[in-house]
């Protein structure tokens, strides 16, 4: 198949994206609650290795992270069962 | 077994709460007023002879076989047209009334074939029926003079005869058997509403005409069967009855299409299926049907199914198929091998939504308790998600709030994001028939569908805006709402939470909200907004409908949120007429999410994390569950990228084709090390499958669909299962492979399970539904008959909640190298990725997908309609032919995605809603420009689907 040699989809990437795009909506409710709601929704959704990568990304430097998304995912290292 | 019959009652119910009583032969009989006297004497068990009338379509009083004599009245009125009257004397039978009957028969007779024997009607016949019901001994009349019965006469060809039209796939229509009762021509305006037939000529020339003469395949006709279903004789008859004989029997079951849930009769002759007749108990159909359910069942029989097991090591040796045994085994396994080397949580499932609420229970079921982890998704994810986030947010559930019948008392019907005559055909038959009445329509798509326009039919508004601007567009409805001070503020306090409506208020008052501003980013003109926003605040009862156009988005759920602000804040919710109401694509797919497939959610939406519920599965199936959340479809496919997952079990469910950038997709699948296809054909993601676990069909099992109104509804076995095993029996194997017995005599037994986890459900039971027909949930002992409106006396949450809506673009954006939006929707003949529909006859209506473009940017492009056209966007690319027609608006494309050669998918990104992950299909940016056939992608996924597909059949034993 030709998908191999297509653009690798960067699962960090993407996960930065959505935890941006979740962010963008809790901020529009209240800018003061939007860490928590994001951390909140992300533990709700998210299963936990896409949480441990998340946190892994923000322990990397976290590029791309949306202030609000970067302090939900500072809680979110809490809610992670070890693995 | 017997055939269910139904009793026609010659005229529609009349609705009235006002009680009369009158006598008819000398018996008291009290009925509702505007009731008709046949209606009347039907009720008591009378049947008055008829032909021209039938209780799905209006009295025409046009055959005069119905007349009846009065006291104190002159003549002898037809009595399907003669309302009663309190203390009306009527007599149904008189010497006068026997004459003037049998006179008229006679006449009918003369001009009508006597080859009752060998015709397909034989036995099922009105016609028939009431020649022996007058009395009819003979015809004086002869068959010399001019007819329309015979091809011939006196040796020359006769000019009144008509040949039979066979152009329908399904059905025939012989205009020498036609009475002219016109039946059929009133089914198609009133039922139907598509207005195909008519009556052509007056007097001994009227015959029955689709469109102006044309055959039925070449006029407006859609194929529902209403007209076959209302004729009286032979005239329009099902291919299948004339080819197999009358049916000795017969089930009511339920539709496997849509999400309208159509209840049918379907009629046998032993195993074998003759036709599919709607039954007119069914609460969501009403006695209607469309092409979909009423024929293309074919696909049942089809060659291509698969009915053996199989297994393979690689993708591309080919399938070698096996007993039952092996493959259980070589899956479970498999499973076994990857959870001990990879970890617990690198195999998952997805339910279907095209089983039974029993059998995607056992699925969800087998994951949480056999594999230990909540990696179950369906494909909902990619569907109504949003709804199911969206409406738990704002109202404290996760479906719509209304019955199919609610429409009949709304005033004001917004549709956004739905094309219901082409995916919801049998609702948009009744909303055509509110909208007849004098309900005005406001339409929200940046296509014009067929509701925008159509016989009868004008929408007041049709707001063609840029895909992508449904948040924007719903926001500046509510500034308009606000604003003017047209919101429902007794309903609010009531109801609602005051402050936060005082927020919300606040926020889409703001300019940014404003008509005029959503006027540039929509294209939408500010003052349609105003006046669409107006109509739908003060019009009186106003229900909104959504579909996939509205979830499909980045802010599909926002959108949603949207709607239900918008409900909320003009009170339209809590009665009959109003509501949101979200339109379901798939025939179980409210059932599959009702009964826990969602990663994150046990049966009836309770949140995997919390204790209680968990613990009462627990208790119940006697192991522990994991209390994390699991990975929901884009997620799994992303871990098989990554390396994380690497087994899953798909239960009629066609995610390479169905789901959003295909290449994705198929390298999530190619990563896998155990793929389980359980499917009625080899579909587009078993390409990928090492196992392959035949499935069967929704005529070989039993349990239960629940559709978009929360209807649960009976599913009857008619014939054995083909492969050897209904789907739920095969998850049950696997689960025993795997190590976790689950033992089921019957999915009665399983819902009985559903009923004892879930509060929803408590009440419900197969007993309760063979009585009742069907039930809403939720039915439990607050609501122990059901819930046909929601939210009644307060919103299941307490106080509804008003969520700010704040419009955020899709990062999808046109620009120079891909200028055009393409948006992707469905047609009416063909269902979702097309395994069921493309197998039937009814590709006739819809051979391929095509790229609907406006003239404008075809002309600029060269592009002619039907030319090969590529489409390009930054996820991939493909061709197909163009259609140039001005239903889409300049800047936007349109196609379906039910052909697997198309590959609409691999053109669609992978981005997503916020709060789901349901992937935004109906924003592309792509580009159009012309090709000389099928790309590089196309022609190698044909070659590697041959390869694929490929079954070493094994030769008999002996």
């Amino acid at each position: 198949m030709s998908s191999s040699e297509d653009a690798p989809h960067d699962t960090g990437n993407k996960l930065v994206y959505m935890a941006n795009q979740i962010g963008t909506f809790f901020k529009s409710q209240d800018a003061d609650t939007a860490p928590a709601k994001i951390a909140e929704h992300i533990a709700k959704f998210w299963d936990p290795r896409m949480r441990r990568a998340i946190v892994a990304y923000l322990d990397s430097g976290g590029a791309g992270l949306d202030p609000a998304a970067r302090q939900a995912v500072e809680t979110l290292r809490a809610s992670i069962p070890r693995s | 077994m017997s055939l269910v019959h139904e009793i026609d009652y010659g005229t529609p119910r009349s609705k009235s709460a006002k009680q009369v009583t009158l006598t008819v032969d000398g018996q008291k009989v009290t009925v509702p007023e505007g009731t008709s006297i046949m209606r009347a004497a039907m009720q008591m068990g009378t049947q008055i002879p008829k032909l021209c009338a039938t209780d799905m379509v209006d009295a025409f009083g046009s055959c005069r076989l119905c007349l009846v004599e009065i006291e104190g009245r002159a003549g002898t009125p037809a009595s399907c047209t003669t309302p009663i009257a309190p203390g009306m004397v009527v007599k149904t039978q008189t010497e006068r009334l026997r004459q003037l009957r049998r006179g008229v028969m006679e006449l009918y007779i003369s001009d009508h074939p006597l080859d009752c024997l060998t015709c397909s009607a034989n036995g099922d016949c009105e016609l028939q029926d009431m020649a022996g019901a007058v009395g009819l001994r003979g015809v004086r009349y002869g068959y010399e003079g001019e007819n329309h019965v015979f091809a011939k006469q006196g040796g020359a060809a006769n000019p009144s005869w008509l040949p039979e039209d066979e152009s329908n796939p399904y059905f025939t229509y012989d205009p020498s058997k036609c009475i002219v009762c016109s039946r059929c021509v009133r089914a198609c305006e009133e039922v139907q509403g598509t207005f195909a037939l008519t009556i052509a000529g007056r007097g001994f020339d009227s015959r029955v005409s689709p469109g102006m003469q044309e055959s039925f395949l070449g006029s407006e006709c859609v194929s529902c069967g209403a007209c076959v279903q209302a004729c009286p004789t032979a005239t329009l008859n099902e291919k299948k009855v004339i080819e197999i004989g009358k049916p000795e029997h017969s089930v009511v079951t339920t539709c496997a299409y849509c999400g309208v849930g159509c209840s049918f009769k379907a009629e046998m002759r032993g195993e074998e299926l003759v036709r599919m007749v709607p039954y007119k108990n069914g609460e969501a159909n009403r006695g209607h049907s469309c092409v979909k359910g009423r024929f293309a069942w074919g696909y049942a029989t089809h060659k291509e199914r698969i009915l053996k097991p199989m297994i393979r090591a690689k993708v591309t040796d080919p399938w070698k198929e096996v007993s039952w045994e092996e493959a259980i085994n070589r899956a479970a396994c498999e499973f076994k091998r990857i959870q001990a080397k990879y970890g617990k949580d690198s195999v998952g499932g997805i339910t279907s939504s095209r089983c039974t609420n029993e059998e995607t229970f056992l699925v969800q079921k087998l994951i949480r308790a056999a594999f230990g982890n909540n990696n179950v998704d369906t494909c909902a994810r990619v569907c109504h998600s949003p709804t199911g986030y969206g409406l738990g947010q704002t109202y404290g559930t996760s479906a719509g709030t209304q019955n199919f019948d609610s429409v009949e008392d709304s005033d004001v019907i917004i549709v956004i994001g739905a094309n219901p005559a082409a995916a919801h055909p049998v609702f948009a038959s009744r909303m055509k028939k509110r909208l007849r009445q004098g309900a005005k329509l406001i339409v929200i798509d940046p296509r014009r569908t067929e509701l925008v326009k159509s016989a009868h039919i004008m929408a007041d508004y049709h707001l063609s805006l840029l895909p992508g601007t449904n948040v924007a567009m719903l926001t500046a409805f509510a500034h308009v709402v606000v604003t003017e001070k047209l919101y429902d503020e007794r309903f609010i306090r009531e109801r609602c939470d005051w402050d936060e409506f005082q927020h919300w208020a606040d926020f889409v008052s703001s300019p940014q909200n404003s008509p005029e501003a959503v006027a540039k980013i929509s294209g939408v003109p500010a003052e349609q907004i105003c006046g669409a926003a107006r109509l739908y605040a003060t019009g009186g009862n106003g229900a909104i409908y959504y579909g996939l156009g509205v979830t499909e988005h980045s802010q599909g759920t926002t959108a949603v949120m949207a709607i239900a602000n918008l409900a909320m804040a003009t009170g339209n919710i809590g009665r009959p007429g109003v509501g949101v109401n979200p339109l379901r694509g798939q025939n179980n797919v409210q059932g599959s999410c009702d009964m826990g497939s969602f990663p994150h959610e046990l049966s009836g939406y309770r949140h995997i994390s919390l204790d209680e519920p968990r613990h009462l599965f627990e208790k119940d199936w006697g192991v522990t569950l994991d209390k994390e959340p699991g990975l929901r479809i884009p997620n799994m496919l992303d871990a098989a990228i990554d390396g994380t997952f690497k087994g899953i079990y798909i239960q009629g469910e066609d995610i390479l084709q169905s789901d959003p950038d295909t290449k994705h997709v198929s390298a999530g699948l190619e990563a896998m090390e155990c793929v389980v296809v359980q499917d009625l054909f080899l579909n587009e993601t078993a390409r990928f499958a090492h196992v392959f676990l035949p499935g069967s069909t929704f005529l070989e099992k039993n349990g239960t669909f629940t559709n978009a109104e929360r209807r649960v509804q009976l599913v009857r076995k008619v014939m054995s299962p083909k492969n050897g095993y209904e789907d739920w029996e095969i998850t049950c194997l696997l689960s025993k492979a795997l190590g976790y017995e689950m033992n089921y005599g019957h999915p009665s037994e399983i819902m009985d399970e559903i009923a004892r986890l879930t509060p929803g459900f408590a009440n419900v039971s197969f007993k309760m539904l063979e009585e009742r027909g069907s039930v809403q949930w939720p039915c439990n002992d607050k609501a122990p008959n059901g819930s046909p409106i929601m939210h009644v006396n307060g919103f299941v949450r307490g106080k509804g909640k008003f969520i700010v809506t704040e419009y955020i673009p899709t990062d999808e954006k046109i620009g120079p190298r891909f200028p055009l939006l393409l948006t992707t929707g469905r047609i009416l003949s063909q269902y979702n990725v097309g395994a069921q529909t493309r197998r039937t006859a009814n590709s006739i209506w819809h051979e391929e997908d095509r790229l609907e473009i406006h003239p404008h940017d075809a002309e600029q492009r060269g592009v002619r309609d039907g030319d090969w056209v590529r489409l390009a966007s930054r996820s991939g690319e493909t061709t197909l032919r163009a259609l140039i027609t001005d239903r889409v608006a300049p800047g936007v494309v349109y196609t379906t995605f039910h052909h697997p050669d198309t590959q609409a998918n691999v053109i669609t990104t992978d981005y997503s809603d916020w709060a789901t992950n349901c992937p935004e299909y109906k924003v592309t940016a792509v580009q159009v420009s012309p090709s000389n056939g099928p790309s590089r992608w196309q022609q190698e996924y044909e070659e590697f689907s041959r390869e694929t597909r490929r079954i070493a059949h094994t030769e008999a034993a002996e």
